[in-house]
């Protein structure tokens, strides 16, 4: 399906046509929502560029009295902790994406043929999971207890691997675009089960891998409730949870960064800018998704309507 | 003897049968071995992360103490949800989800319907499509960067509405985070504002799905837009609108923990506002540590939502079979 505003919208009779006035007042009621979308970013990015006397003294505007550059040079000579965060985040993205990815394509296939008699019982194992959840406190202590992974990376990885949802979109996919035909040729002709997955199903598959693969980005890239439950020291601090952190204590970045000390070692004469370097850690926090998102957003949309889900 | 005889013929069909079931079972795993290996790390996962913590359900009858661990712990029957439901948050938890969350239900519904029928009616498709990008937006920030842009309006030193607004308006400024009042409408407004373009672009696929003979007939008619929109596009995204709005129903227990504890930056005077049962969850077990009372509520909203769920979805299935979840 295309993206839904390529169609011809409904209506292409012209006499079906809105009077002028009423097609001006959408107009101008899309484009005041749009703005309602971008202006508290704008805020935010804009005190970010300000000065910090200036902030203190008259609050968040929108049009810095000085434009200030100050925050983002605090930001980048306390450079370690931006850029450890920022690592963790990436890694915890690529690494989740793929894996989970792989695990859960390798999980969809074999319930998407027929011809495997236990097809049904392992759909069922998976799509119940969607039902019933035993609830916080298991599920913590599973991976605190049992595992032992609290403050690890691992933990900000593993429990989002799998989504039965996803694993029963990437079936659905399976069943409906893949012609048996081809499968059954391809065991005539000698190749194995993992052969053929890897050989003909994932390639035909890209649209829907894609598709999967995007919103598992989205879902790593923005998670801070893993570090929540899981993450209590300074080590494995990703982007969105040092962005919590510094929301819960603006000081935390000024504890906790190798500027401040400078400027406590030199007597103190300069203070930590911490307003404006907080909205700044913040810009840079968005940054990839404002990038991304546009490219994203059309397979989103894409994703949304690849049809039903069935169990 | 006879009764021996035939109970021994009963006894060896019996093994019989067996015999054939277990060689149907290991005659499919050896023609399908290979898909029990692929399926292997999807299964450990599901273990972990579900079938596991499943069985921990336990735990709300018990009092967990970690000398005994939780095998040893004693049981305690029901201790843990009486003492729930002597508190006051049992029924302040509960009050907040459900209310939350049948609002959210409805401003799901009538603003992004309205504003996809709307923007279907631009006739600049660019126009169209950029507004519904732009509209996406806040759909793909996290719920930090939420609060972050929330506060840049309503901090009490600094936030716009302080410094700016309410000034220029004559009024004075508001300690926000610390108003109960304001919270049970600017939650609903940021939980709109976030899943705008989502539930937007839902249904306006549904709207374009919508074949154009029918807007041509009515135009001919001499039907007017608002005639068209009650009598075709409702009528036609029927089923759409009941299957979003239900599958929302069926998590009506579940509320969006980001929203909650994020936005209102876990200020405790709003407690009585902000407070739902995930948040609730959360902070008696990981801040103060009570096990008893955090699952005996967590085993309440899971049971609670599970029956939710099956009870929508015997109500899509009797709407329309096809859109059911199972």
């Amino acid at each position: 399906m295309e993206a839904v505003a390529d169609h011809l919208p409904s209506g292409s009779n012209p006499k079906n046509r809105l009077p002028l006035a009423a097609a001006m007042g959408i107009h101008v009621f899309f484009i005041c929502y749009s703005l309602l979308c971008i202006i508290p970013l704008l805020l935010i990015m804009m005190v970010s560029f300000s000065n910090e006397e200036d902030v203190l003294r008259e609050g968040y505007k929108f049009i810095p009295a000085h434009f200030d550059l100050t925050a983002y040079r605090f930001l980048f000579e306390d450079f370690n902790q931006i850029a450890r965060s920022y690592g963790i985040s990436m890694f915890v993205t690529v690494v989740g994406t793929l894996l989970s990815l792989i695990i859960m394509a390798l999980f969809a296939y074999p319930i998407s043929r027929n011809d495997f008699p236990h097809a049904k019982f392992f759909t069922f194992f998976v799509f119940f999971t969607m039902l019933f959840s035993g609830g916080l406190v298991p599920w913590y202590l599973v991976y605190v207890q049992m595992l032992g992974l609290k403050d690890t990376i691992v933990a900000l990885i593993l429990p989002l691997l799998i989504s039965a949802f996803f694993v029963l979109i990437i079936r659905t996919f399976f069943q409906t675009t893949i012609p048996a035909a081809v499968l059954e040729s391809a065991k005539i002709d000698g190749a194995g089960e993992l052969r053929i997955f890897f050989q003909i199903v994932l390639p035909l598959s890209l649209p829907v891998l894609a598709t999967v693969a995007l919103f598992q980005t989205l879902t790593y890239w923005n998670d801070w409730f893993l570090s929540l439950v899981f993450i209590s020291g300074d080590e494995n601090v990703s982007i969105q949870y040092l962005m919590y952190k510094t929301m819960q204590n603006i000081s935390y970045l000024a504890n906790n960064s190798t500027a401040a000390a400078a400027i406590n070692a030199a007597g103190g004469h300069v203070t930590f800018p911490s307003e404006t370097v907080r909205m700044a850690m913040v810009t840079v926090g968005i940054g990839p998704i404002i990038f991304a998102y546009p490219f994203f957003q059309k397979y989103f949309i894409k994703g949304l309507t690849v049809g039903a889900v069935k169990g | 003897m006879a009764y021996d005889m035939s109970n021994a013929v009963i006894k060896t069909k019996n093994i019989r049968q067996s015999r054939v079931l277990r060689f149907a079972l290991l005659s499919t795993i050896q023609k399908y071995w290979m898909f029990y290996i692929m399926m292997l790390p999807g299964m450990l996962l599901l273990l972990l992360n579900n079938y596991i913590p499943m069985f921990g359900i336990l735990i709300a009858f018990k009092n967990i103490n970690y000398t005994d661990g939780i095998l040893g712990s004693p049981w305690v029957g029901l201790n843990n949800f009486e003492y729930l439901f002597k508190t006051s948050d049992a029924w302040i938890i509960t009050r907040n989800t459900l209310l939350y969350n049948s609002f959210f239900i409805v401003l799901n519904l009538l603003f992004p319907l309205a504003f996809a029928i709307m923007l279907n009616e631009m006739k600049n498709r660019f126009l169209a499509k950029f507004h519904q990008t732009v509209m996406f937006l806040p759909y793909f920030l996290s719920m930090v960067v939420i609060s972050y842009l929330v506060f840049g309006f309503l901090s009490d030193e600094h936030g716009y509405m302080n410094s700016t607004v309410l000034p220029a308006l004559g009024m004075e400024p508001l300690q926000w985070y610390f108003t109960k009042e304001v919270w049970p409408y600017i939650l609903p407004i940021v939980n709109t504002w976030k899943g705008m373009g989502y539930f937007m672009v839902i249904y306006m696929a549904a709207i374009i799905g919508i074949d154009d003979e029918y807007y041509e007939a009515a135009t001919i008619d001499g039907a007017s837009k608002w005639q068209q929109m009650i009598s075709i596009t409702i009528p036609l995204i029927m089923p759409v609108i009941t299957i979003m709005t239900l599958l929302q129903i069926g998590r009506i227990f579940n509320a969006d923990f980001g929203l909650f504890f994020q936005v209102p930056r876990e200020s405790g005077v709003l407690f009585p506002v902000t407070n739902v049962i995930d948040t609730y969850v959360y902070r008696t077990f990981l801040t103060v540590g009570d096990i008893g009372l955090s699952s005996a509520a967590g085993l309440l909203q899971s049971v609670v939502g599970f029956s939710l769920v099956f009870f929508s979805n015997w109500i899509v299935r009797r709407l329309n079979r096809e859109n059911a979840l199972f």
